[in-house]
């Protein structure tokens, strides 16, 4: 069995891998409402309408601003819970082992 | 009460609201001077970044900007609002777990430098000087429509009331004050919003007015496209008209997100919660209440763009709306009559609508004045030319066809005849929004100078009274060179301050990023990459605005890049050279690794720590 000292370490690294993933996905999603629909193929959504409102105008002008609100949501709620998680994690192996 | 009495009684009211707020929230240490002792709940910040983010420019003058250019308008509304993801996601939380005092303190400690610290430095007040002489003259320009006060007295109030409670209770006064001052321009913004989405659509929600169907049939923005189309205005959905083609409207759109990212005076709001969790949900509530006037405004653009040229076009003098009357006074929109006695406002030369700007008209060198203007035109059109001067094409040239942008948002609630107390609200709403933002970036101001440079750099031993009195007297003399710039405005403010985001995109937005994800960039690599996105960034904004240097296409772009969107190949350049000096120089020290890891680790929950 490994010491307790490696495992927090591994503990630690998978936890900067999840936030990394976390962080890269939900920046995905932010380059493609905001970059994306908002400006590269804004004129090509333009074409489709949603009530009066033609698609590209819409995720330039309001679209992309209440997507980005939703990413900044998901990202505390996930990033906290995770941060919930890892220091749960660390302070048991640090409570039976006091020494590391 | 007349609107004179309103604005007055409001002004006054919302003064005197954040003086007894300075005087609850008043400090006694460099803790709660630059960070507010790290107590202030999430939401709260989230209310306090939002005012402090939302200038004099985005209440006055942003949703007249996006009513004149349309779709294009998307470059400050996804610019300064998408910023806030790249901040919430790379930097904010990082930045509270290393828990220092300000931006050039993580620049410095990271790259183990003062030479990084002091670029920081420099950065940081020059982004925050051009923005806050902005402010300045923002509070000056509202009092003197409103309460018909001389601008540099305006300025000059202004100057006493953020002088009070900026140095009085420092980064805890300014914060509380402006949670106070987000309610205050908040309010001041919906209402008219509302009230003309309703008038116009039926429709009480601005989001969903924009895009329904107008009360007298027919949605508004194709109703708005064909009118534009008949007057020979470029259309007001479609994307990619003029010299907004797609490469400038992202390039802009970009360094507008990384520039928002990079800019001291935000970055610093997230120093001030209690721990990492606090940071992140301050961040979703900033960006929450950012968004609140962020969605409205477009509405608002568009509201304001049909309603006004439906109000004006082809009426005669009788005819005429009364806030055209009363807006005409000031010049900030007027009427040059060709002989027909009817209103034609048009894109052609058979325009008839212009805007006035002191100096910009001149006969001889000698500049002409609003009403020599007025009365010539009028002898003209009576003496069927033949005395006087027919003004069109003077003003055709000056640039000046069309009304002043200012005037969507500050005649809307006259246009959707609300009560006179509400339109003195737009005045208080105005002046929140401007000292809300001019008093963060004065405490960045005092923070660069007093602590890091005068107690990081020049005198580490200082004590901490003594520091704080620094930091306090610092806030004293910027708030009076602010004042300065405010009543002697260099003509280069309005354009600084676009290029301030650009400088920080370039500079600190890559620096800070690299810093946190990457173990291996060295000091030299930063520091070069730095100055190269510093260096590159001001050369072409000062080479194509002041010497006339043609807008770079690379071959490829049908326009030039438009200087606000330089920012963003700067940055590029900047992670290049960072990139590619980085194999070449050392790593950093174990010092500096700890402090990356340390940064990483997830925080451990108070409960059980």
């Amino acid at each position: 069995m490994p010491p307790k000292s490696i495992k927090i370490k591994q503990s630690l690294q998978r936890y900067w891998r999840h936030n990394i993933r976390i962080t890269i996905a939900l920046l995905f999603v932010w380059a493609i409402v905001g970059l994306g629909c908002g400006i590269l193929f804004a004129d090509f959504l333009n074409e489709f309408k949603v009530s009066g409102y033609p698609l590209g105008f819409w995720f330039a002008q309001q679209g992309a601003i209440i997507f980005f609100v939703l990413i900044i949501l998901i990202y505390a709620v996930l990033l906290n819970s995770l941060d919930d998680r890892h220091s749960r994690e660390i302070q048991d192996l640090t409570e039976r082992d006091p020494e590391v | 009460m007349s609107v004179r009495e309103w604005t007055f009684l409001f002004v006054a009211l919302s003064f005197g609201l954040y003086l007894l707020i300075a005087w609850y929230s008043r400090v006694r240490d460099t803790k709660g001077f630059y960070v507010a002792g790290r107590g202030v709940p999430a939401a709260a910040n989230g209310m306090a970044t939002a005012a402090d983010w939302m200038s004099a420019a985005s209440f006055i003058s942003m949703a007249g900007l996006i009513s004149f250019m349309g779709y294009s308008g998307a470059i400050y509304l996804l610019g300064w609002t998408g910023g806030y993801v790249l901040l919430a996601l790379l930097l904010a939380p990082y930045l509270r777990k290393f828990g220092h005092f300000t931006v050039p303190d993580f620049i410095g400690d990271r790259y183990d430098s003062n030479l990084a610290r002091l670029v920081g430095v420099v950065a940081a007040l020059f982004v925050s000087f051009t923005y806050v002489a902005g402010q300045m003259r923002g509070v000056g320009v509202v009092f003197s429509r409103f309460l018909e006060v001389d601008i540099s007295i305006g300025v000059m109030i202004g100057m006493v009331i953020v002088f009070i409670y900026a140095t009085l209770g420092g980064m805890k006064g300014i914060t509380w004050t402006q949670v106070a001052q987000y309610w205050v321009l908040i309010t001041a913004f919906l209402i008219p919003a509302i009230a003309i989405s309703i008038r116009l659509t039926g429709q009480p929600l601005p989001q969903f007015g924009l895009g329904a169907p107008l009360l007298e049939g027919g949605y508004l923005l194709e109703k708005l496209d064909l009118i534009h189309a008949d007057l020979g205005f470029s259309s007001y959905t479609s994307p990619f008209q003029g010299s907004w083609d797609k490469a400038n409207v992202f390039l802009v759109t970009l360094a507008l997100m990384a520039g928002t990212a990079g800019l001291p005076h935000v970055i610093v709001r997230f120093y001030t919660v209690r721990n990492v969790r606090a940071a992140r949900w301050s961040a979703f509530w900033a960006l929450f209440f950012i968004s609140l006037l962020y969605l409205t405004a477009p509405a608002s653009a568009a509201f304001a763009r049909y309603y006004m040229i439906d109000s004006v076009q082809n009426k005669t003098l009788e005819e005429l709306p009364e806030w055209f009357n009363n807006w005409e006074k000031t010049g900030l929109i007027m009427w040059l009559d060709d002989g027909d006695g009817r209103v034609r406002y048009s894109a052609r030369e058979d325009n008839e609508i212009f805007s006035y700007k002191a100096g910009a008209v001149a006969v001889k060198g000698t500049p002409v004045t609003l009403d020599q203007i007025r009365l010539s035109q009028k002898e003209w059109i009576d003496s069927n030319g033949a005395r006087g001067q027919d003004w069109r094409p003077d003003m055709r040239k000056a640039k000046l066809s069309g009304p002043d942008r200012d005037i969507i948002v500050l005649a809307t609630p006259e246009m959707a005849e609300l009560a006179s107390w509400i339109i003195a609200l737009v005045a208080a709403g105005g002046l929140a929004a401007a000292l809300s933002t001019a008093s963060g970036l004065l405490l960045v101001i005092s923070s660069a100078v007093a602590h890091d440079l005068y107690a990081r750099i020049i005198n580490p031993e200082a004590s901490e009274k003594k520091r704080l009195m620094v930091g306090r007297s610092v806030i004293g003399v910027a708030v009076i060179i602010a004042g300065f710039f405010g009543i002697f405005p260099p003509g280069f403010v309005s354009q600084v301050v676009a290029f301030a985001f650009g400088l920080a995109a370039a500079s600190f937005f890559p620096a800070i990023v690299l810093g946190i994800f990457s173990k291996r960039v060295g000091t030299v690599p930063a520091i070069a990459g730095m100055l190269t996105g510093l260096g590159f960034t001001s050369f072409y904004i000062i080479a194509s605005v002041y010497w006339g240097m043609e807008p770079w296409t690379f071959g490829v772009l049908v326009h030039g890049v438009n200087p606000q969107g330089i920012g963003a190949l700067g940055m590029v350049a900047n992670f290049l050279v960072t990139f590619v000096l980085t194999p070449f120089f050392p790593k950093p020290s174990a010092e500096v690794k700890n402090l990356i890891d340390s940064v990483r680790k997830p925080e451990i929950t108070s409960v059980l720590g």
